[in-house]
């Protein structure tokens, strides 16, 4: 349900290219918790953005959900972000002036939900994540961990049909970091598709399946056990 | 796409809200601080100037013409049936008092006992007003305007109130044109030529005002002047009618014009006896206020440009982040225009407070002296709205312009903080 085909980036500057993705065909179904693996500089980053609609690639096809997105135009593609897809970065990307609870609603809001009830999505999001007593938190006022878990609250508090995720753990501690994976995997076994970037072995276990991509391309799929 | 255009007005300012809410205290106080100087700058330094120039009609309204000044027809020598047109304003309840005056041409000499031979006299051209002690005090306040001596009581026979600008010590600058008495003072004698007739007089006070004509004036006492004129029939040359609190000047004019007063004199309020070149003067300093006050617009617009343009720039990466989750463009923008329609409400609505609680009543009651005018500040609430609307649109302008040239980036470019 999500497909790309023969996917390319390159970014120019002046003269100087530099092929960073060199024709990736990929497919998720949906329900899958896939991860992403690879050396640093080896592009995951790079596909996951253009996967996720935040950038546009070079060439190729991305189908999400049957749609051709490269047909879409800018709001399109905002509005197709607002209501498919969930974003977690490594830096939690939290707006530094909303409160916890804020800070998930917005998308909610911004989806035309009454406040009352983009209000109460949010906090059930919120309590999902461990977090339904650290609502009114502006993100400078909680742990690195809370924060990140506030971002994961608000990339699934829609119900989106896939959930990016680039190495989420990255700046956790080992505590932080499993208690976020085990949101994943919770979110995983009731349905969600996560798509997640990682360095780390042990959470990339966790997924269906483990997605290598070295040099721009994909070198190898494998399912875990 | 109105529907999407409510939604994102509603989203701007949810955002704005939230990022006024917490923007460090003192980054507000300076922002605001910056819209009520602004405000300042756009009505007080206008407001200024036209007070300062108002301050010299209200001089003449005050000191000199009084609310309606009743004056000798253009190709008369004085007014006839003075006595009649006495009696009509008598019955008219809007008037507070009159004061009847003679006026006429006079030669001051002084210094003429001790003047050589081959010396020139000293003397000043004059224009003497033969006047009611009382009834002039009633109406222009006189024997508050002398600054040596004393006012004229009405037996003060052969004694003579001098303008100051009659006096050399009086003068900073002298003029080649008006002449003017050297070493007099009060209680020196001078000689007044008048209509054939010699005197020799005693200066009894020394008057000053804020109307250059009038400071160079002359007063003397109605009963004996008007017989040094031969004005035997009593009409006068001028009345000026000082109304009660409140009465509309026009409209007496008017009644006066029906009643048939213009047959025999002209009949003008204060405003159509202002000289021309005061009524220039307004015109002119209201399009230099208006300059200045355009001036403060563009610099009140850059000030808020920068201060958007460094907020959206420094939050650039939140706004990648707003964009990447789903935010429109067009509610980020609108929350930047929420803030700066903040501060310059917030700014001008202080600025609005302190011209109309503080300003304008304390220069009001402590006018600034210019020497030609009582300066005052002059804020007509109509202008003062309309410059407010003009700062608060020019704020929305300069705080949309950065806020959209940040939003315009690319997201992903803003999230990485790549250019
Ligand atoms: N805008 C860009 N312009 C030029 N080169 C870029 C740009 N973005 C990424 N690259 C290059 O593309 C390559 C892949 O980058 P990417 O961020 O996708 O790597 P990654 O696999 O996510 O690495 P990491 O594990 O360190 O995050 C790198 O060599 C990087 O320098
Ligand atoms: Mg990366």
């Amino acid at each position: 349900m999500i497909e790309t085909r023969n996917l390319t980036k390159t970014f120019k500057h002046g003269n100087i290219e530099t092929h960073v993705l060199k024709g990736i065909d990929f497919r998720a179904e949906s329900g899958e918790f896939i991860a992403i693996m690879g050396r640093s500089g080896a592009g995951k980053s790079t596909f996951l953005y253009q996967m996720s609609l935040l950038d546009v690639p070079t060439s190729g096809e991305i189908v999400i959900d049957g749609e051709h997105t490269h047909a879409m135009n800018q709001a399109k593609r905002a509005r197709f972000r607002l209501f498919r897809c969930g974003y977690v970065f490594q830096d939690y990307a939290l707006l530094p002036e909303l409160s916890a609870i804020e800070n998930v609603a917005l998308p909610l809001l911004m989806q035309n939900l009454n406040k009352t009830k983009a209000f109460s999505r949010a906090y059930e999001a919120l309590e999902k994540v461990g977090l339904g007593h650290r609502l009114e938190n502006i993100p400078s006022n909680l742990s690195g961990g809370e924060q990140q878990r506030v971002s994961v609250a608000r990339a699934f508090a829609h119900r989106p049909k896939i959930l990016f995720a680039d190495e989420p753990t990255a700046n956790l501690d080992n505590e932080s970091s499993a208690l976020v994976m085990n949101i994943f995997r919770e979110l995983h076994r009731e349905g969600q598709t996560i798509i997640m970037v990682t360095h780390e072995e042990q959470y990339a276990r966790m997924a269906g399946k483990i997605a290598k991509i070295d040099d721009g391309r994909i070198i190898s799929v494998t399912n875990n056990g | 796409m109105f529907p999407r255009f409510t939604l994102n007005l509603r989203i701007g300012f949810f955002l704005a809200t939230r990022q006024i809410r917490r923007t460090s205290p003192w980054t507000t106080v300076l922002i605001i601080s910056v819209m009520v100087l602004t405000f300042l700058n756009l009505v007080v330094v206008s407001g200024m100037l036209v007070g300062l120039v108002q301050g010299i009609g209200n001089a003449t309204r005050k000191e000199y013409t009084s609310d309606i000044i009743i004056s000798t027809l253009d190709n008369k020598k004085y007014i006839e049936e003075s006595a009649n047109i006495t009696s009509l304003l008598g019955t008219i309840p809007e008037i507070d008092s009159l004061s009847r005056r003679y006026v006429e041409g006079a030669i001051l000499e002084a210094n003429y006992a001790s003047r050589k031979e081959n010396e020139k006299p000293n003397t000043a051209n004059v224009q003497i007003f033969g006047i009611d002690p009382a009834d002039e005090d009633a109406v222009t306040g006189l024997a508050a305007h002398i600054i040596d001596g004393s006012y004229l009581s009405s037996g003060d026979y052969d004694q003579i109130i001098l303008g100051n600008h009659l006096l050399t010590q009086y003068i900073l600058i002298e003029d080649p044109n008006l002449a003017t008495l050297d070493n007099v003072g009060v209680g020196t004698k001078i000689r007044i030529s008048v209509a054939n007739t010699v005197r020799e007089v005693t200066i009894k006070g020394i008057m000053e005002s804020k109307v250059d004509l009038r400071s160079r004036n002359a007063f003397m006492i109605d009963t004996q002047f008007r017989n040094m004129i031969g004005r035997n029939d009593r009409n006068v040359d001028a009345i000026a009618v000082l109304l009660k609190k409140g009465a509309d000047p026009v409209a007496v004019r008017d009644k006066l014009i029906r009643d048939g007063v213009t047959a025999f004199a002209k009949v003008q309020t204060y405003d159509d006896a202002q000289p021309k070149f005061v009524k220039d003067v307004v015109k002119t300093f209201n399009i230099l206020g208006t300059v200045f006050g355009s001036i403060g617009i563009v610099v009140s617009s850059i000030t808020i440009f920068i201060v958007i343009f460094i907020n959206a720039i420094t939050r650039r990466k939140f706004i990648g982040i707003l964009k990447a989750i789903g935010i429109r463009g067009q509610a980020i923008e609108i929350s930047y225009i929420f803030q700066s329609i903040f501060y310059a409400v917030i700014g001008s609505s202080l600025g609005l407070v302190l011209v109309y609680s503080s300003l304008v009543p304390f220069f009001l009651s402590h006018p600034i002296d210019f020497p030609f005018s009582d300066g005052i500040l002059v804020a007509p609430p109509k202008e003062t709205f309309i410059r407010m609307g003009l700062l608060v649109l020019s704020t929305v302008v300069a705080g949309f312009i950065p806020a959209r040239m940040i939003v315009r980036k690319n997201t992903l470019n803003s999230i990485l903080g790549r250019n």
